[in-house]
This record gives C-alpha cells, structure tokens and sequence, in this order.
C-alpha cells in the first residue's frame, strides 16, 4: 500500500460522486487550492487540478502512460470492457501509425470539402426548429440534432441504427470512471450497442466517400494494418459524438446565458471560431482523463510511484486562476488557445477541427436568424462519469430580421 | 502569468544549441542539439526530420537519429558533401559545440507502418533515420533485416550502434564486398509481405524502385532528400503582414511569431500547441510566400503555399496577406 508524503495533501472526497458530477466547480477549486498533486485516498489515485501541472502531465507521454487506460482500471492489472483503443489507450510506438492516418483524414484542409455542405445543413436544421417554435429545447433540438444529421454521413455509416451512438458513447465515457451507478445503469446494453458499433466499422458497411472508407484505403496502403482498420473507424464512432453533443450544447448554453456575448457574435461573425473552443474552455466536455506513473515521476514536488493512476481534471485546469483572468467568466474577449480540453500533446484530439467546424456552421446559420435568446425553464444536467454534459437546456428566442 | 512552457512567446522550434559534436565516421559528425532553457522539444516519430537554418539562409533537412524517449535533445547525423552548397561545410569546419543554430519541424515524409517484418537498406549517410525505426522494430518484437551500404567501412557511421544487433544487420563496405545483393534481399522481402524502407543516395533508391516497380503500393518506402528551392532566403530581417479582413498590417520582427504579431493586433487567432503540430492556426495565404515551418503540412500543400501555421512559419517574401 501506497503511504502518502506527509506534505502532500490527501483528499477523501470522490469527483465521480452524483452531486459532484451535477456541479464539479466547488470540488475543483478545493482541489487546485490544496496543492499541485493530490492524493485522492477514495480510489488510490493521483488528482492535479491546477493547469501547470495537468498540461505537463499530458504533454508528457514519456512519464504519464495511456496504454494503461485513460480511465481509473488500471490494464496492467485488470481487462478492460473492450478491446483498448488504438489511438486514445496505446502508446509510441503503438500510437504513431493510427494516429498519422486520422490526423490526415481529419486535418482542417481536408474538411473544407464539407465546409459547403455543412453550413447548409445547419441553415436547414436551423429553419426547421424556427419555423416550429420559438421555444425549443438546445440540447435534443440543436447540439445533437446537429452532429447526428452531419457526422454520421462524414464517416459513411448507414442510416439505420444512429441512435445507439449516443448511449454508446455516454457509456464508453463512463466507463472511464469508477463501477458505479452510472455504469450499471448502462451495463445491460453494452453487448448490444458495442456488437451494433462493431458492425459498422466493417469496410461493407461504410460508404465509398466517407473518413471509415479513407481509414481502409490507408489499410490497403499498409499505413495502418487491416487489422487496425476497424478500430481506428471505432475510434471515430466513439469519441466524435458524444464530446461535439456536448462541446455544442456548452456553447449554446453559454450564449443563452451571456445575452452580451451573442450580441458580439451577431456583429462579428467572426468570432464564431472563438466561441466555441471559449466554451470548451469554460465547460469542458471531456472533464477528466487517467494517464499510469511508467516509472517513479516527480510532478510538482510529489514523488508518484511506477504504475499508478494520475487522475487529470482538464476542466479545473481549463479554470485555473492561475493560469486564466477571471476563467468563470465566458467571455469572446479572451483568447481561449492553450486551453486542454482537447489535451495536450500527442493524444489531443484529434477530430477537433470537425467540431469546430461543426460549431461554426451551426452558430453561424442560428447567427443569422436569432437576435436573442435567454432560458426558458430549469436546465438539467446528464450525468456522466467523464462528460459534462446536459439533459435539457430549455430556450426561448426572438428572431432577427 | 502563466508558467505554460508552451506560450513562451519564441518559436518553439526556432533556435537550439549545440550540446555535443562528435565525429562518428570518416566525414561524419553527430551533433546533439537542446533548447537554451532546456524545455520539452516537439514530440517525433522515426522517420521525422528537421530543418536546420544556416546564417546564410540554406536550409538543410537532418533525419532524427536519436531517443524519442528523450523529450529534451535532438540527435542527427551530418555528412560532409564534396559538392554541397556550403550547408553541411559550414556544420562540419564553423558550427561548435554552445552555437544556437535555427531549427525547423520535426516533420514526418517517411514514417515507419506497422509490420511484423522489414527489411531496412541504408546507402551511407542514409542510416540515420532508419536508427530509430530499427530501435522501435526490435521494441514491437517485428523481424527485421538491416542491409547497409557504403564506400568503407571507416565512412560508415553507427557501426558501433549496429553491431549489437549481430547478424541481423548486414554491414557491406563496397571496398570489400561490392554492391550489396539487393535482388536477392528484394525478392525475399517480396515474397514474405514485408515492408522495404530504403535511405540513401539516388542510384540505390533507383535500383530498388526500378526491382519493385511492380510491388503493390506502399510496400516500399524511400526517402529522398530533395533540397528545396525556399525562393531567395529565410529571412533575418522583418517582415510585414497584413491582414485582408481587419484591414490591418503588422510588422513581425525575427525573434516573434506571426501569430504572437496578429494577436499583439488585436485579431483574435486560436492555437494550440503552438509548436507547428496540431494544425489549429492554419490560415489561409492570399499573397506572399510563407516560409513552412510546421510538421502539419506535406510537401504539396507547402509548395501550393495558399495556407500556413502561422504559430511557427515565417515568411520568405517582404510581405504576406493573410485571410484574417
């Protein structure tokens, strides 16, 4: 059994507790206040919150391993729920290839082919739920209606069955956490969506034009093994839902919450861009991540022993006073680069640049119709063991010109 | 103010100093380089190389030939070319240990795909970027063959390296055995799925294309070092920027960025890494030639030169026009 430094402050507090999950910014404070590293007695683990040290962890794969998982079971000792990712739970040199051909696939210049499309599908979307009500709801109606309608089609995946991406992917982040009752709750579907996801990263079941049909072509190259190729497709099913539902249902909140910012936007479209990754910032989807000690590792003057897990609040971080001005605040004045809620180093996200233009299309297409908005009623939260993420968030809108 | 070592305000990549230079063969130098303030370099890959910028405005390419496990140098390889242009000159007879020199990238042309067996064929000098794949092939327990190539034994660098590998590597000092047997080493490569990674000088890459022509694509992998034509020079001096949408022109001096420049003002640009990796800062180029720094960029989009990271490009031209 691990005995703590004495100088190194011990928490029994648990971050994956109900009421914590409802509202992690007390726990978050607590944590950064109590120092660079905390012990986290609970779990046995390792906690940074602060943002100089949660970025130093991330950038460094050579000390803070993935390929232990990235969530609280440890693969060095326990079997994971599935078969590891290739790109978020591997390692250099493991990682190099899967993540080469993704990046390429999903690189900024490569979307633009989309960037037309996109942005009419948003003003459709956008025109659908206006021309309905003026009252609606962010969440079900806009931020996953949104990447539902577009995503799927990028990848190539048929229609029929989108709607277990979303339970999948709320239990795949889940299970990045401790066994508790959110992963139960998902527990007796797991065999059903997973067997349904696999089936969909088979070359038969994508489209010719789509990122699944790019990653087997790369296979047939013999950048990636044909082995690899499912998985890496899974990757995308997995990890580029869920987080843009919630990347977006955060900005939207935002807006509806900062009827100043909106008026900004609205004069300097520009600033579309910005807002999203302020929102990222502010509301990370993704508010924690594991990395595994490979080696006995000092960080901010805690020694932590070879093999264990280091929890890293990338959403404390990404509030740190430390490092931000005023970092509750939401605000387009800032400049939000550096943030880490895609992390940081060579695992950051790497379908980033789908979000953003994900983001961009539909706050531009709601730019353009909507003057003002403010919430209509009580917002509820969803709770997921690593996402924030929302059930409700109810809106009424004035319309522009 | 934040202690990110990352918004440091410098390019991340554009200066490192020389920590050790040592000769490793007959007209080869290793040169072992580090940041000034000894911070984290950008991650690579076996296969990546880097620019180095000469004070005359060359630049040169250098494979990676060190440990990726070590976040903090970077280790390449230097030939001294009779007929060069004066970059690898100026490294072997001016460059010494605690000069700065200018360095660009890592970026990536020829990266190492999973296999369970390759066969790796060095021409001299072109060792050094097949050092780290043979490291990482032992580490993933692949098969591998190593057939290197040179003029003498005594020309031939990382001998010592080599040699605990015994007869996995074949050593062939043309002085001694002639050409290597590549049609024998090909055909049996061929015949068991493996991958080919070839470096060296252009009569041995020819000679390997030429025997593969017919093998399908990808099974062979070369890398060739074709000296780019950056137009007149990077640039020591000042350059202008303007920015198309804003209606506005900075001046971007030599030790800031474009990026720290546009934001200085007041033009709101996201970024990430900051160290020409992520791609988040692309913008588009309207006008000017940008001096590609990245590791983002391949080689067509560098020479279309319609966009750039401006995190860490320069430019080559007195003036750019960027789409912001």
């Amino acid at each position: 059994m691990f005995a703590p430094a004495p100088i190194l402050p011990v928490s029994d507090a648990d971050p994956f507790a109900l009421d914590v999950l409802e509202d992690p910014l007390p726990f978050q404070a607590d944590l950064r206040d109590a120092g660079p590293v905390v012990y986290l007695q609970r779990y046995g683990v390792f906690a940074m919150g602060r943002y100089e040290q949660v970025h130093a962890a991330l950038t460094d794969w050579q000390s803070f391993q993935s390929g232990a998982g990235v969530g609280l079971s440890n693969f060095r000792y326990e079997t994971p729920w599935r078969p590891p990712s290739i790109l978020l739970e591997a390692d250099p040199p493991h990682h190099d290839a899967p993540r080469a051909v993704l990046a390429k696939i999903l690189r900024p210049r490569a979307l633009q082919k989309l960037r037309a499309s996109w942005f009419r599908d948003a003003e459709v979307l956008v025109d659908q739920v206006l021309s309905t009500a003026t009252e609606f709801d962010v969440v079900a109606d806009l931020a996953a209606a949104f990447p539902l309608r577009v995503f799927p089609d990028a990848v190539g995946i048929p229609d029929s069955g989108r709607e277990n991406l979303l339970p999948y992917g709320d239990h795949a982040f889940n299970a990045f956490g401790p066994a508790n009752g959110l992963v139960a709750k998902g527990a007796p579907r797991v065999a059903e969506l997973s067997g349904w996801v696999n089936e969909q990263c088979a070359r038969e079941a994508l489209t010719a034009d789509g990122f699944g049909a790019q990653i087997w072509a790369a296979a047939d190259r013999g950048d990636i093994t044909h082995e690899q190729a499912p998985l890496v497709v899974r990757s995308l099913l997995t990890a580029g839902v869920d987080t843009t539902v919630n990347g977006l249902a955060a900005v939207l909140y935002a807006f509806a919450r900062h009827p100043e910012q909106w008026a900004g936007l609205r004069e300097n479209r520009t600033l579309a861009r910005t807002a999203f990754d302020e929102a990222v910032r502010w509301e990370s989807p993704v508010q924690t991540f594991f990395r595994t000690a490979t080696s006995d590792t000092e960080m901010g003057g805690t020694m932590i022993p070879d093999g264990k897990k280091i929890l890293m609040f990338l959403g404390a971080a990404n509030r740190d006073p430390r490092r931000w001005e005023n970092p509750d605040a939401f605000d387009l004045a800032r400049n939000p680069s550096g943030h880490v809620g895609y992390g940081m180093g060579i695992h950051q996200c790497v379908g980033q640049h789908v979000a953003r233009l994900e983001s961009e299309a539909l706050l531009t297409a709601l730019a353009t119709r909507v003057e003002s908005w403010e919430i209509a009623g009580p917002v509820r939260r969803h709770l997921n063991n690593t996402l924030r993420s929302w059930e409700s968030v109810p809106v009424r809108v004035r319309l522009g010109q | 103010m934040s202690q990110n070592p990352v918004s440091s305000g410098a390019p991340a990549d554009a200066a490192l100093r020389v920590v050790a230079k040592e000769a490793v063969a007959e007209g080869v130098v290793a040169l072992t380089l580090r940041h000034p303030t000894g911070r984290r370099l950008p991650d690579w890959a076996p296969g990546a190389h880097i620019d180095l910028v000469f004070p005359t405005g060359l630049t040169r390419q250098y494979s990676l030939c060190g440990d990726r496990w070590d976040a903090h140098t970077y280790r390449i390889g230097v030939l001294r070319e009779p007929v060069g242009r004066g970059g690898s000159a100026y490294v072997h007879d001016e460059l010494a240990e605690g000069d700065v020199v200018g360095v660009g990238g890592p970026r990536n042309n020829f990266p190492l795909v999973p296999s369970q067996r390759y066969l790796f064929i060095a021409g001299g000098i072109g060792i050094t970027p097949l050092l780290p794949m043979i490291r990482q092939a032992e580490l993933v327990g692949a098969d591998w063959t190593l057939v290197y190539g040179g003029r003498t034994r005594t020309s031939m660098a990382f001998r010592d390296e080599l040699a605990a590998y015994g007869d996995r590597v074949v050593v062939a000092p043309r002085d001694e055995c002639g050409l290597p047997d590549l049609p024998t080493h090909l055909a049996a490569a061929d015949a068991t799925d493996t991958r080919v990674y070839v470096c060296g000088p252009g009569p041995l890459l020819g000679a390997v294309e030429n025997y593969c022509a017919h093998w399908p694509v990808g099974q062979l992998r070369t890398e060739r070092f074709v000296p780019k034509d950056r137009g007149a020079s990077l640039r020591d001096e000042p350059f202008e920027v303007e920015l198309a949408r804003s209606g506005l022109a900075v001046t971007v001096s030599p030790g800031a960025t474009v990026l720290d420049a546009v934001q200085a003002a007041g033009v709101n640009v996201l970024s990430s890494c900051r160290e020409g990796t992520c791609g988040t800062c692309e913008t588009t180029v309207l006008a000017g030639a940008p001096d590609h720094r990245d590791s983002v960029l391949d080689d067509d989009e560098r020479s279309a030169g319609d966009c750039m990271l401006i995190c860490v490009s320069r430019s080559c031209s007195d003036r750019l026009v960027l789409d912001l």
